[in-house]
């Protein structure tokens, strides 16, 4: 087995939150701009952000076919902005997303930032032990989601996080809490059967 | 479930990350800040360079602008309260502005007292030229830190000072020994409780930004360069001759603030800058960053 390298898409955003996390687990991990950076990887984190921001980027530096590209082959994890721009349909044409797994999100659907919001759930599907601290920044919502998707946890029974083979999606961002289980998940529980 | 605690004010500035927030007057200049690439917009009734010009007193924007251009773009929308106003900040927080910018560009309500901003569910930013201001101002709330710099001049160097002298204050803080932290909060007029954990982290408890004289690709590099997590361009944008290329440069060289050759084309054959002014020609009484403490 090739060692794991994670890319995390250093465009906008928190990127360097989930640098963190990867450092606190031992995990070598580069911050990518290219796609020559995005080739060295083997999983890619994209973070929380502003998704128009991010998605004229990755125009911009002709990233959008190798962006495709990895999230066939490879692990692809998306928070928040990150979830909005590997959808497969977004109900707002100023982002271009990348359509890498079948779900449907409306952008800040739980209204403007004083409707930002943190809660605690259990997400027995990730770890079971305890429950999980959930930041909810702007956050989208998950309205819509096909066969091939896995809703792997709920607040208020709408899906806050979902995967496919090989793609992931949260619409909370665990990068701001000191909790390593999502990026355990992530990093060394996606490659195995669901 | 929590809303409006600081944890989730302090979520929203680190999303900010890595961007730029663009000063803007009304929703044409709006759509052409989120065109470029803009993590944000702060509506103001004029920019920082035309309230220098044209004197007076200078308030928080109309309502019912803010109200259109938060019909027009999707990325968050910021605006601006006079220092100590918290009845501005208050209609701001009603109209669901996404962060209140607390701020000298506007004339002071308040010369003793900022707004109290533990109090609000939104989440406010402060401009800060020392340690000891930032840290006066989070203990106030403050869920963002930017320079102050000298708005509306053009000129970096005022926010270079204030950069430079954040950073190395938190510095030194890093290699005192415990017993020497309550002499230096003294020393920098800052609560020490805050003072004690800038000396752990090494960094401020939240995000710290520039702003205050960015006009050109080069500067928003330099500001990173020093330590900032994210830019705002005042009327460096507006007030150039070309704003959504100058919007867009500056963009890319936020997020390339270390790559110097794409720094250098970005940089290449842009339509003049907003003409600048030294500040040693601005007198003491008309510098905006002098405003609150």
């Amino acid at each position: 087995m090739n060692s794991i390298c994670v890319g995390i898409l250093a465009l906008q955003g928190d990127y360097g939150k989930h640098k963190e996390k990867c450092d606190w687990l031992g995990v070598d991990s580069i911050y990518v701009r290219s796609s020559e950076e995005l080739n060295r990887c083997t999983h890619l984190i994209i973070p929380g952000g502003e998704s128009t921001t991010i998605s004229k980027l990755m125009k911009l530096y002709g990233m959008v076919d190798e962006l495709k590209k990895f999230g066939k082959e490879k692990y692809i994890w998306g928070t928040c902005a990150g979830m909005i721009l590997v959808a497969k349909k977004v109900d707002d044409t100023r982002v271009e997303n990348l359509g890498l797994i079948d779900i449907y999100v409306q952008r800040n659907a739980y209204g403007r930032q004083v409707d930002s919001f943190i809660t605690e759930e259990n997400l027995p599907l990730i770890d079971g032990k305890e429950k999980f601290k959930l930041i909810f920044i702007r956050a989208p919502v998950l309205l819509e989601y096909g066969d091939s998707v896995t809703p792997l946890g709920f607040v208020n029974e709408i899906p806050v996080i979902a995967r496919n083979d090989n793609v992931l999606v949260s619409s909370f961002h665990p990068e701001l809490t000191p909790d390593l289980r999502m990026h355990s998940y992530f990093i060394f529980k996606m490659g195995k059967k669901k | 479930m929590e809303k409006g605690s600081f944890e989730v004010k302090v979520g929203l500035a680190e999303m900010l990350k890595g961007g730029v927030i663009m000063d803007i007057t009304n929703p044409e200049q709006a759509k052409i800040a989120e065109d470029s690439g803009a993590v944000a917009v702060m509506a103001l009734e004029k920019i920082p360079a035309d309230i220098r010009k044209s004197g007076g007193i200078a308030r928080m924007a109309d309502p019912e602008i803010i109200m259109r251009i938060q019909k027009i773009v999707s990325i968050p929308v910021m605006a601006k309260c006079r220092i100590g106003h918290f009845a501005e900040a208050q209609i701001l927080e009603a109209l669901g502005v996404d962060f209140v910018d607390e701020s000298e560009v506007l004339t002071p309500a308040d010369e003793q007292n900022h707004v109290d901003k533990h109090k609000f569910k939104v989440p406010f930013v402060c401009g800060a030229r020392s340690l000891g201001e930032a840290l006066r101002r989070i203990g106030e709330g403050a869920a963002l830190i930017r320079t102050k710099g000298e708005a509306g001049s053009g000129n970096i160097v005022e926010a270079v000072r204030h950069m430079r002298l954040v950073m190395s204050e938190i510095r030194k803080l890093t290699v005192l020994g415990n017993e020497e932290l309550m002499a230096e909060a003294k020393r920098l007029g800052a609560p020490y409780e805050l003072v004690k954990k800038v000396a752990k982290l090494g960094k401020l408890p939240v995000p710290n930004f520039a702003a205050g004289g960015v006009a050109t690709p080069a500067d928003a590099s330099l500001m990173m360069q020093l330590g900032a997590e994210a830019v705002f361009v005042g009327s460096g944008i507006f007030k150039s001759e070309d704003p959504p290329q100058r919007a867009k440069a500056i963009v890319e060289a936020t997020t390339n603030f270390d790559k110097p050759e794409i720094l250098a084309k970005v940089s290449s054959g842009l339509k003049e800058a907003m003409e600048g002014i030294d500040i040693h020609e601005i007198p003491a009484e008309q510098q905006m960053q002098v405003r609150g403490w």
